[in-house]
């Protein structure tokens, strides 16, 4: 069976299922093909932290112009995936940290970004639950949390219901490009079930299999599977406002409407072939120990469950976005490495702009995929 | 060659039963078990101080508890117990503890996870409401507490544990208010021929029912319970009789339970295989007749194979051990592994006309109504795991987790699971078998977020 399409999307992330849902409002023929269930790896599996507080500055545009969407999903997607614009509070543990803080919120305010910077006492007046061990703070009031299970699952439904062909359990296994194997219509893309799709474009919004995707175009990028680990208490009185981070790599915590407290904090074991990834227990108790050290209140909690995922880190952190170098038609968006989950709204703004006319008003330019081949 | 470190996860029939084998082939196990003492749940001793006689605990089963408490108490110099210790998680040959709050690791040649059984709950209107106690709870406060759940109590459920536990609070002296069975008279008669196989289990049975009449307690077959009563304390039990006639009873506590589940926890995390078991509605871990599994090193006992009662339990403990002992080129009593593989397979069969006579309420769970409560953990109503069924896309049970937060509390699912699963079949409108399984991961039960903070 064949299918004829304009746009077919590999990978039913956030990015790729928003960009469906973009094209498919334009009545732009998508397809979008994601191996198992869409939002299930990176989109899904993430901590659900909505930040723009602390991210590379070259990130900070996308970050700006997606924070005004997240307070819109109820109506783009017919639920607000537990949004909460509760702050992003980030700690710094001694005067190295509190001088980083300061600096970024410097560097920050050039593109918009109010931070307040706090020392120890101040912080410590505004959440007292803080122990001694946070040198300062710096806050972020308009940063939030939402719930990640429910995000990637809300677009692929609504792309549906715009008239997105929407295929979940659907694998790529074959790429070809009519510069080598075809007759003029671009792209043949084939699955694990025999079904091939023809497209004038393709996206690759592939996450941790996305450079899989581009080496089937003759594009290397070094990117590495990552399995960031989370952590959840049973529910406790709610407390903690803001979501929680730290300069260095420490944990990153929040507390959830019901009362439950989720941190995150090390990397478990990621099986790409087999999509699946495994918590190692001695990053758990580090987490544990940690969290319990900076609000001891935390202490006597216990831990009910815990989750991991693949995401895909690359070197300089930075997402892969844009055109491919090789193949006319091609575009990127993966490797948000482990902090895409923000981002994830407007990735379907930006490329649809990039699908539909070839350019976008956001800068991408630091993201493109060639800043890896003088390496 | 150093000894080969040999670890058993839980004392109860199996669990002891392994440790014995161990020692008597010639290895000195690590013992672990959450309990204070050991026993079990069915085996269960009272706290130190507490002096009430084996008979008023164990019944009819005092002289096998009596035997079992004295095995272990015999293995004491021949192995490293650890009592009130938790193992977590299992990982590359090593077990994860939380003992009095602080972690700890146990290296392992061979595991044999023997960790029983938990109730099987079938969510009704009003059963979060305090006063209401699943069967199991409501046993162990009698046998470890010597106190009861309530002053008069309504029995709800299924299985061979209603009656007896009906039974041990009406001797205990609690006024029990109603034993109200899912089960059909015809089902239990049907099941008759094999039971029969197995006369003193039978009789046993036969004799708490008819003590229970005796003693003049209302007793209903084919009876659903329809709601539990009462404003921040029970007050009455409504069900539906065998006859289709709406009853209510007055109680002040209700004991719940549809049979049993298998804890598999541990047996998933350390990677076991499962396959969906058609008469019990269960998934179970896959294992060879003495209980290897297909992960090496890794070996289960007891109910946590498949519920076959504390009989079986103890054959399947001895067998794990046998199969052990092979596996590490130790010489294994071959007479010894042919009788316990009798024994076990006369349970076995008993086991399965249990399951017959006993089903699961399968259509009481998938009938719900909308706002009864199903995760009492997350509060999460049936309606809302049927929304995200039919609107939602939650093709199988691990996806309506994510999207409703049904099972993902602190009970971990052990409460819920098993109706959750029938209301999501039911709503597909597809075979239980098809909405898979909900995933386990580490930590096996609740520890303490601090665990890694001590030395």
């Amino acid at each position: 069976m064949t299918i004829d399409t304009e746009v077919a999307i590999v990978g039913g992330g956030i990015a790729g299922c928003a960009t469906a849902l973009y094209l498919a409002q334009r009545d732009v023929p998508v397809v979008m093909l994601e191996k198992g269930m869409a939002g299930a790896q990176a989109s899904g599996v993430n901590f659900g932290g909505v930040r723009q507080q602390g991210r590379l500055l070259p990130e900070l545009p996308l970050a700006r112009r997606s924070r005004e969407i997240w307070p819109r999903l109820a109506s783009i997607i017919g639920t607000d995936c537990e949004f909460v614009a509760s702050g992003h509070l980030k700690l710094a543990r001694d005067d190295a940290d509190c001088e980083e803080l300061a600096a970024y919120a410097v560097a920050a305010r050039d593109y918009g970004l109010n931070l307040d910077v706090l020392d120890g006492d101040q912080t410590r007046r505004r959440f007292p639950w803080l122990s001694d061990a946070v040198a300062g703070a710096s806050l972020c009031p308009k940063d939030g949390q939402a719930n990640p299970r429910l995000v990637g699952p809300a677009f692929a439904r609504a792309a549906r219901a715009a008239g997105a062909d929407i295929r979940e359990d659907t694998e790529v296994t074959g790429f070809a490009h009519d510069g080598q194997a075809h007759d003029g219509r671009g792209f043949e893309l084939t699955t694990a079930g025999g079904q091939v799709v023809r497209a004038r474009q393709m996206l690759n919004c592939a996450g941790a299999w996305g450079a899989s995707v581009a080496a089937a175009f003759g594009e290397t990028v070094p990117l590495a599977a990552i399995a960031p680990q989370m952590v959840v208490t049973e529910p406790t009185r709610h407390f903690i406002e803001p979501a929680l981070g730290m300069c260095d790599t420490g944990i990153y915590l929040r507390q959830v409407a019901r009362g439950n407290v989720v941190f995150g904090g090390g990397a478990g074991i990621a099986d790409t072939v087999a999509s699946r990834a495994y918590v190692l227990p001695e990053h758990t108790l580090a987490a544990g120990a940690l969290a319990a050290s900076l609000i001891p209140r935390l202490a006597n909690l216990q831990i009910i469950r815990v989750w991991t995922g693949i995401e895909g880190e690359m070197p300089d952190a930075l997402p892969v976005i844009g055109p491919s170098q090789t193949t006319a038609g091609l575009w990127h968006a993966f490797g948000f490495s482990g902090h895409g989950f923000q981002l994830g709204p407007v990735m379907g703004d930006i490329l649809g702009e990039l699908l539909t006319s070839g350019q976008t008003p956001t800068p991408i330019e630091a993201f493109r995929i060639g800043r890896f081949a003088s390496n | 060659m150093s000894e080969p470190q040999v670890l058993v996860i839980g004392a109860g029939p199996a669990g002891v039963r392994a440790a014995e084998a161990l020692v008597a082939g010639g290895i000195s196990p690590v013992v672990v078990d959450e309990s204070p003492r050991s026993g079990g749940q069915i085996y269960r001793q009272p706290p130190d101080g507490f002096t009430r006689p084996g008979k008023a605990l164990y019944g009819f089963e005092a002289g096998r508890a009596q035997r079992l408490h004295q095995t272990f108490a015999s293995l004491q110099n021949h192995m490293d117990y650890r009592p009130e210790t938790l193992v977590w998680n299992i990982r590359d040959g090593v077990a994860h503890t939380a003992q009095d709050g602080a972690h700890g690791e146990i290296p392992f040649d061979a595991i044999i996870i023997a960790t029983g059984a938990h109730d099987r709950v079938a969510p009704f209107p009003g059963w979060t409401t305090p006063g209401v106690f699943t069967l199991g709870g409501t046993q162990v406060a009698l046998k470890y507490q010597g106190c009861a759940i309530g002053r008069r109590v309504a029995f709800v459920g299924t299985g061979p544990l209603l009656t007896l536990v009906a039974w041990q609070y009406a001797k205990a002296g609690t006024e029990v208010a109603a034993v109200i069975d899912s089960a059909t008279l015809g089902e239990e008669l049907g099941a008759l021929g094999t039971l029969a196989k197995d006369p003193t289990t039978l009789a046993k049975g036969l004799y708490y029912t008819a003590s229970l009449r005796t003693r003049r307690v209302p007793l209903s077959h084919g009876a659903v319970p329809l709601e539990a009563e009462g404003d921040g304390r029970v007050e009455a039990l409504r069900y539906r009789d065998g006859a289709g006639r709406e009853q209510r009873v007055a109680c002040d506590a209700i004991a719940t339970g549809y049979g049993l589940t298998p804890e598999t926890r541990l047996a998933d995390i350390a990677g076991c295989r499962f396959a969906f078991h058609e008469p019990s509605r269960q998934w179970l871990p896959e294992t060879d007749d003495d209980g290897r599994t297909a992960v090496a090193r890794v070996y289960l006992a007891g109910d946590g194979m498949g519920i076959a009662g504390a009989n079986a339990a103890e054959a399947r403990g001895a067998l794990a051990s046998f199969a052990v002992l092979a596996d590490l080129g130790r010489s294994v009593p071959m007479t010894r592994v042919a009788g316990h593989r009798r024994q076990l397979a006369a349970a076995r069969r008993f086991a399965a006309a249990l399951d017959g006579a006993f089903a699961y309420p399968a259509d009481l769970a998938a009938t719900m109504a909308d706002d009864t409560i199903l995760c009492r953990c997350e509060a999460i109503r049936a309606g809302k795991l049927r929304h995200a069924a039919n609107d939602l896309g939650a093709n199988e049970l691990n996806r309506a987790k994510a999207l409703t937060r049904v099972a993902m509390g602190r009970c971990q699912g052990r409460m819920c699971g098993a109706a959750a699963a029938e209301v999501l079949a039911a709503a597909l409108h597809t075979p239980i078998d098809q909405v898979e399984r909900l995933r386990g991961a580490a930590p096996a039960k609740p520890v303490p977020l601090s665990l890694g903070a001590k030395p």
